[in-house]
């Protein structure tokens, strides 16, 4: 037997230390399920923790109303496949107005459907934790946050007072109502994802692979026209072209890359020449300089 | 020039070739620390940038925020890369660790970039923590600073042994060889003490990249690694794997009754079915049975490994305890010393209760004595009442339970712990074990009003200890029986510990090896310590077989105060009176270790009072016993009243 571990065992040995540290101190943990590859990698490193017992939390899945259709597909597929927990919410208020990316803005769309909609989901059933798959790789907010990232009982992040965070040893102490955001990717890399949904077959979102879609093309971005609640400008035509996702979120705020990539190994072959970012297909992260860090301090993951 | 592009590394032969080489790069942790404005977040910054980390999109917003915020003028000011938060943009100052990541052909990289100020020490120390190897950097124009001892004190202090010494903005001094080498003397000078095993220090710009991943021209004299060739080549192999087995239990996995599997992350050595396993806290042990995981059952699993351990046998182990190497245990104590790093505004106060949690271990711990701090300019200690924030002591420890540790120079992951604040949950300070404490160095006396002299005069009497040693069967219990009588009847405050009766309680625990009768008598002794302080006199009826304990028993007591009674009555008539049935069985075999026929009794040598039995009676020996008593209590009423007679 080799002795040393490779890169891939170090960090899922590390994922899995804290999937456990969760279950063993927390009352009521929950996973942020988002369906795209980050989500789809915590769910696997989830059942791998506690095999040959399931998770021991149910998975929430914030549902916005404009997530891709295969997304929602995709879900309840595995949530079948695997039997796990669902738990889906929907914010009511902001389907009640009618709150969309359109009409609204990516800003206030977000903050409605997402944010607030997640702040009412922990609220509702008081989970005292929540896993979600951000990396530090991602974007310069999230490289500062700590693995246990701990929210007042506003769901508040205080990046400037954070809790040292020592070795492995996590202070998963919170008094009534507070609330910890637990990373278990923080230390992955965008190439660590692909290259461990490869190793370990790992089914994703069909999106991530190249095929021919309808997409518009809007302020610089294909948008692919998932259903009819997509209008039209003028000007605007609908295209069959080969694209694919780099990461996934609502349809009207993602977009598509062109690309011929329909395998795992053409998609890690494309990533490694990439010469801009995954976000950079998020139109949430644009919106001003530091709006990540503004929508994490308002409970956003 | 060790550009690495995109295009450079993308495959040839395959995607998944290209991976498996990936996959056995070799990971470094390190980080970067030093004082305000050395170049911490630049230096990142190069380092991306130069391995070409930094992708297009990311590299116009740097642009876009190096005209709004920059401090570098036309030029990228690549510490906005890595400053991520606002108020970190704002004022131009590092505030939290920031992780980055980067590989080169060689090596993989975490590295985080950890605040200069002061006042941010403890999120260096989150940085440092988890870290391998540190990049002390060093303004040239500034030399060794504060904060760049109190920065290389606490990553010594953290467990790093390897440092990078970047003595940047050399540009500014002329590229001065003399002014690099008298800073390289100050730091090795001032570290010598430190544990380092390695210094390298390299002549840097890394606002320009001289001797960041691309030699510098304008150092001819320097003939030294740059510094990406030097983050490649380090050894860090710490080999815990050769370590003892160490598993700290984390979650027990219980799905149904059929499983209970032990999960956690191996901390050192390695383990495999068949293994013989010891519970550290109980002494317990078991066989592993299974090594569980999602893609079926393990041969073996090492250090580093997140597992589940199924073992045969139903020992109870709980979250916080530790599956061990039965041939390499570690300590199990209640009493340690440690370092202690600070983080909190309010100060740590010895007797102040705390939560200490190891890896998945709590328990609740006062600092019992803070015997120095360190001043992190010349490690003088200095005597404190307290440690503030950001500052280093050495404590000596006490917990309401005992846990499992190694020392942190043994292990750095059984040997570390935080500290949380009860009220507020904060993590307040992080500690590091240096050795566990016997009790009597650590237990502090409460000193208390009414003494020992005020509880025995209001009884009209002088405590003492009267010892009964001797053989089972000489008496010792009938002679101490009518002693007491005798005793009580003129107006006297006693009590008897016998023997048999100790054992159906304080000792039912101990049975009657060696070690359990020294631990028997060490106890009874401690009680009866007790009782002399409360103003009693005590007849303690023991056999009490080995001198070494009985003169443990006798320094226990004040002076005067120990009274050895030599029972002594010979074997043969022992066993002929043989009142309990025993003597018959021990010489049948049937009871091991049996005073006087299996297992010694070392007669005293110097009692007090030495009782020969043969032919007398019990009233006899008491009379002894009486006119010993009075004896010593007029020798020390005529002390007590000056001489006045």
């Amino acid at each position: 037997m080799n002795i040393a571990l490779t890169h891939l065992q170090r960090l899922e040995a590390e994922s899995i230390h804290i999937f456990r540290e969760v279950a063993a101190t927390f009352a009521k943990p929950v996973m942020l399920y988002s369906v795209g590859k980050d989500s789809s990698v915590l769910m696997h490193l989830a059942m791998k923790a506690f095999y040959p017992a399931k998770p021991p939390f149910p998975f929430l899945h914030v549902d916005t109303t404009w997530k891709f259709r295969e997304m929602i597909a995709f879900r309840d597929q595995m949530a079948q496949k695997l039997g796990f927990d669902l738990l889906v919410h929907v914010n009511s208020d902001g389907v009640r107005d009618n709150i969309n990316p359109f009409d609204h803005g990516s800003n206030t769309h977000t903050h409605v459907m997402k944010t607030v909609a997640l702040r009412q989901a922990l609220d509702k059933y008081g989970f005292d934790a929540a896993f979600g798959g951000a990396r530090r790789d991602e974007e310069k907010s999230r490289a500062k946050e700590r693995i246990f990232s701990f929210r007042n009982a506003q769901h508040v992040w205080d990046p400037k007072n954070q809790r040292p965070e020592m070795w492995k040893i996590f202070n998963t102490r919170i008094a009534t109502g507070e609330s910890i955001r637990v990373f278990p990717l923080s230390n992955w890399t965008e190439l660590d994802i692909w290259q461990y949904i490869l190793q370990e077959d790992i089914p994703i979102v069909p999106l991530y692979f190249a095929k021919e879609r309808p997409v518009v093309e809007r302020d610089g971005m294909l948008i692919l026209r998932d259903d009819d609640r997509m209008e039209l400008r003028p000007g605007e035509t609908v295209e069959n072209r080969l694209v694919r996702f780099r990461t996934l979120g609502c349809y009207p705020l993602t977009g598509a890359i062109e690309s011929n990539a329909d395998t795992l190994e053409a998609i890690v072959g494309e990533m490694l020449t990439a010469r801009t970012s995954e976000r950079q297909g998020r139109l949430i992260d644009r919106d001003e300089a530091g709006s990540m860090e503004k929508k994490k301090r308002e409970g956003y993951f | 020039m060790r550009h690495i592009t995109a295009e450079s590394l993308a495959p040839t032969d395959g995607i998944r070739d290209y991976l498996a080489v990936q996959e056995q790069k070799s990971l470094l942790r390190f980080l970067t620390c030093g004082s305000v404005d050395d170049g911490k977040s630049t230096l990142i910054g190069r380092l991306l940038s130069d391995t070409k980390q930094i992708f297009e999109d990311q590299l116009a917003a740097l642009e876009r925020d190096s005209r709004k915020h920059g401090t570098t003028g036309d030029d990228v000011d690549f510490a906005l890369l890595v400053d991520g938060l606002e108020a970190e943009r704002e004022q131009g100052i590092t505030i939290d660790v920031a992780y980055r990541f980067f590989a080169t052909p060689k090596r993989k990289f975490i590295v985080a970039d950890t605040p200069g100020h002061e006042q941010y020490t403890r999120n260096m120390a989150t940085g440092a923590s988890t870290a391998d190897l540190a990049i002390v950097l060093i303004d040239a124009r500034q030399g060794v600073l504060r904060q760049t001892r109190r920065h290389s004190i606490i990553a010594s202090l953290l467990g790093i042994r390897h440092i990078a010494l970047a003595v940047n903005k050399i540009d500014l001094v002329g590229f001065d060889k003399a002014v690099f080498e008298r800073i390289v003397e100050d730091y090795r000078q001032f570290s010598h003490k430190l544990g380092f095993e390695t210094i390298v220090p390299i002549p840097m710009s890394a606002r320009y990249g001289d001797n960041v991943t691309s030699r510098s021209d304008k150092t001819t004299w320097y003939s030294g690694p740059t510094l990406i060739e030097h983050l490649e080549a380090v050894s860090v192999d710490e080999a815990v794997v050769e370590l003892p087995f160490r598993f700290p239990v984390q979650y027990v996995n219980r799905p149904n009754l059929d499983f209970r599997g032990f999960a956690g992350t191996i901390a050192s050595g390695s383990v495999s079915p068949g293994d013989e396993v010891v519970v550290a806290k109980s002494g317990k042990s078991a066989h592993v049975r299974r090594i569980v995981s999602h893609g079926g059952d393990l041969s073996q699993a090492v250090s580093g490994q997140a597992i589940t351990l199924v073992l045969d046998d139903e020992v109870e182990v709980s979250r916080g305890n530790m599956l061990v190497s039965p041939a390499a245990r570690p300590q199990v104590a209640d009493q340690f010393a440690a370092n202690i790093v600070w983080f909190d505004e309010h100060a740590l106060l010895p007797g102040r209760s705390y939560i200490l949690r190891t890896e998945t271990d709590q328990t609740s711990a006062t600092v019992t004595d803070l015997k120095y701090r360190v001043n992190v300019n010349d490690f003088a200690h200095e005597a404190a009442k307290s440690l503030e924030m950001n500052e280093v002591g050495i404590c000596n420890i006490s917990t309401r339970a005992p846990i499992a540790f190694d020392t942190f120079a043994e292990n750095r992951t059984t040997g570390a712990f935080i500290l949380i604040d009860r009220i507020t949950n904060a993590t307040v300070g992080a500690g590091m074990i240096l050795h566990s404490l016997r009790r009597a160095e650590n237990i502090h006396w409460q000193s208390l009003d009414v003494g020992k002299h005020g509880r025995a005069d209001l009884k009209n009497q002088r405590p003492a200890v009267f010892w009964f040693t001797g053989l089972s069967g000489s008496g010792k219990s009938t002679i101490a029986n009518l002693f007491e009588k005798k005793l009580f009847a003129t107006g006297r405050h006693t009590y008897i510990l016998d023997g048999d009766n100790v054992r159906h309680g304080l000792n039912r625990d101990l049975g009657f090896t060696d070690a359990d009768r020294v631990e028997n008598i060490r106890r009874v002794a401690e009680v009866a310590r007790l009782m002399a302080d409360a103003g009693l006199i005590v007849i303690v009826s023991f056999i009490s077989p080995f001198s070494a304990e009985r003169r443990m028993a006798r320094e226990l007591m004040a002076s005067g105060e120990f009274v050895e009674v030599f029972v002594d009555t010979p074997f043969e008539e022992c066993a002929r009176r043989d009142p309990k049935g025993l003597y018959a069985r021990a010489l049948n075999g049937e009871i091991k270790n049996f005073t006087g026929v299996d297992s010694p009794y070392e007669a005293p040598e110097n009692p007090e009072i030495h009782l020969k039995t043969l032919g007398k009676s019990a009233e006899e020996m008491v009379e002894a016993l009486e006119l010993w008593l009075n004896e010593r209590d007029i020798a020390e009423n005529q002390y007590d009243s000056g001489g006045g007679i």
